[in-house]
């Protein structure tokens, strides 16, 4: 054999193959990095068709009427846009000092040999399906609430000038302050794992420096740990709020399914991801567009929330590594 | 005034502060003690009730027989069966795709924009509410066919798993040294191989673990089944027809008046509960320590 036999040969066997190999493994890698990129725009675009036959009935005035009436056929998204808001709100003035708390002791107070299981135990929480929760919330926590919980807000709360108008009424145990409940405890432990990740990042000659001066923990928290973190923690309640306007099956179980606006917390309301799930299945025509054009909205919503929110994340993470 | 008494006075007003100090310390830690607490309870009391409701129709029915109609025999046989197709077919479709467009971000996008924008993208999606992305099957496969489909059901929870996929990939590889990937460069290997010999072979558990959470995930998944597979009373297992899953058949029997679908489904909950809950944990166990 000549040498140029041999050149040729070892060409052919370990450059061509390779260029072919590369060229089909990356390409295939690049576009299907680009179909991430695709998925997103295809959601965007197939909501927005989806929304115009509603919008172009009725308008933009479609967001903020409230009347939602299959019978006369005219819809308008505001109460459950309003229940969406409004529950969303109550899963974060519970949801955040809780998780606060938590994310508090696993990195400042919990002996280390314990932090993994609790750690652990927290973020089980987050597999537990929605679906669950939301059995849960109807067959255990609503007769609960409306037995125990409800009666004593509206006893203590609802007597207070002012916020006492949002805890009057009768007990329903469902309603939109049961759904509040039920999603704090379902972004818990998404808040918890971010805020932890956080605290983690604070330089510990920071922290010890503050306890080394007689600091107490509580200072040591207030005055060094949360203003360090701030980003993470603002990032962290963006998330799980992004998580709570659109979590469906949990809150449709314990919302009550009610379009009528009620000042109210404890009465029965709808969410948009609720009246979706409820009305999907049998709807069609405008019914069916105006529940598509509310499931724009919601995209809007979360998506410009949970974009804010990974946008923070992102500088954060691109600061501490 | 004698310098006695005004240092006795100082250091009672030192002492006052210091015990204030104190005592707002202690309040706050036993509130954090306590928050700790109640996130434990919770969990800890869902899976009581899953158990104590749950267990008592826990029998061979459930695995052998049908979803029934109100007032007769039955079990949850064709739900299991569809979840167990469905997540599978999601899963099959989002494994390859997930881990090359990992791939992608780390092995040749990395420091990219392009690689930055998709990375930005995916992990909206990781978050995205999924009632979204049955929303956007609905209007790609279900309305274009106009019937509800297995098909379309699987996508769905496809586009669930996906995001998560390439994240975990993205994450792992990352985490395999440079080194590595040179001494394969330097043995003449082309890039390919060096991905598929070398950095597959350094993060294989890692990138185990992101699918076996992604099937936690979606097997669990309610809202975009109902938008895609819906729901079938028999036992079809044709993915171009309705479908019945556990989490659907979940949904649709616990909001009834009736006693025994109310039981079938709190059996339900108890299985896939549990199954997601060993899965995650099974799948931890898998996740390389990175020292947390």
């Amino acid at each position: 054999m000549s040498t140029a036999t041999i050149e040729a040969g070892h060409r052919r066997r370990s450059d061509h193959p390779g260029r072919l190999g590369n060229a089909l493994f990356g390409g295939s890698a690049w576009s299907f990095a680009i179909l991430v990129l695709i998925l997103l725009a295809g959601v965007m675009i197939s909501l927005i068709i989806a929304a115009l036959p509603a919008f172009r009935t009725f308008g933009i005035p479609f967001i903020w009427t409230s009347t939602w009436n299959p019978v006369k056929d005219v819809y308008g998204a505001l109460s459950p846009l309003y229940g969406t808001l409004v529950s969303s709100a109550v899963a974060m003035v519970i949801g955040v000092p809780v998780s606060l708390g938590i994310a508090i002791f696993l990195t400042e107070l919990c002996p280390t040999y314990l932090r993994r299981p609790i750690s652990t135990a927290i973020e089980l929480l987050a597999a537990v399906p929605s679906i669950i929760f939301g059995m849960w919330g109807l067959f255990v926590l609503a007769p609960l609430m409306q037995k125990y919980v409800e009666p004593a807000l509206i006893a203590t709360l609802g007597k207070i000038p002012l916020i006492g108008i949002l805890f009057q009424g009768p007990p329903y145990g469902i309603g939109l302050f049961t759904a509040g409940v039920i999603l704090s405890a379902m972004v818990l432990p998404y808040m918890v794992s971010i805020m932890r990740d956080v605290f983690e990042t604070v330089p510990p000659q920071l922290r010890e420096s503050a306890y080394g001066l007689g600091a107490t923990t509580w200072e040591v928290i207030k005055t060094v740990i949360v203003p360090y973190s701030r980003v993470g923690v603002v990032g962290a309640f963006m998330l799980s709020l992004g998580r709570a306007l659109g979590e469906t099956m949990a809150v449709t179980f314990v919302v009550g399914n009610s379009y009528h606006i009620k000042a109210s917390l404890l009465a029965p309301g709808s969410t948009i991801a609720s009246s979706l799930a409820n009305e999907f299945a049998e709807a069609d025509g405008l019914q069916l567009a105006s529940l598509l054009a509310e499931g724009f909205l919601l995209f809007v919503l979360t998506f410009s929330v949970i974009g804010a929110a990974r946008f923070m994340l992102m500088r954060l993470s691109r600061k501490y590594g | 005034m004698t310098d006695a008494t005004v240092d006795t006075e100082r250091s009672r007003a030192t002492r006052t502060v210091v015990q204030r100090r104190l005592r707002i310390n202690r309040i706050v830690t036993s509130l954090s003690w306590t928050a700790t607490g109640a996130g434990l309870f919770l969990l800890f009391w869902i899976l009581t009730d899953l158990l104590l409701k749950g267990a008592g129709t826990l029998s061979i029915n459930l695995f052998t027989m049908n979803t029934p109609p109100p007032g007769s025999a039955g079990g949850l046989l064709n739900a299991i069966i569809g979840s167990m197709l469905l997540t599978g077919v999601g899963i099959v479709i989002a494994t390859p795709v997930g881990i090359l467009a990992g791939t992608f971000l780390i092995e040749y996008g990395r420091g990219t924009k392009l690689a930055e924008i998709i990375r930005f993208v995916n992990d909206m999606l990781v978050s995205a509410p999924s009632i979204i992305v049955g929303l956007f099957v609905y209007q790609v496969i279900v309305a274009p066919a106009h019937h509800f489909s297995g098909w379309a059901g699987a996508v769905a929870l496809a586009i669930i798993a996906l995001p998560i996929i390439v994240r975990t990939t993205q994450d792992m590889l990352q985490l395999v040294p440079d080194g590595l990937r040179e001494a394969a460069y330097a043995l003449g290997a082309p890039k390919w191989r060096v991905i598929v010999v070398v950095s597959y072979r350094a993060a294989f558990q890692g990138i185990l673990t992101g699918v076996l959470l992604a099937i936690a995930r979606i097997s669990g998944e309610t809202a975009p089944l109902l938008f895609t597979a819906l729901s079938n009373p028999g036992g079809s297992t044709d993915m171009n027809a309705p479908m019945a899953t556990l989490p659907v058949v979940i949904y649709k029997f616990a909001d009834t008046p009736y006693h025994d679908w109310q039981d079938l489904a709190w059996a339900g909950a108890l299985l896939i509960t549990f199954s997601v809950l060993i899965l995650n944990i099974v799948a931890r166990s898998f996740a390389p320590r990175t020292g947390k």
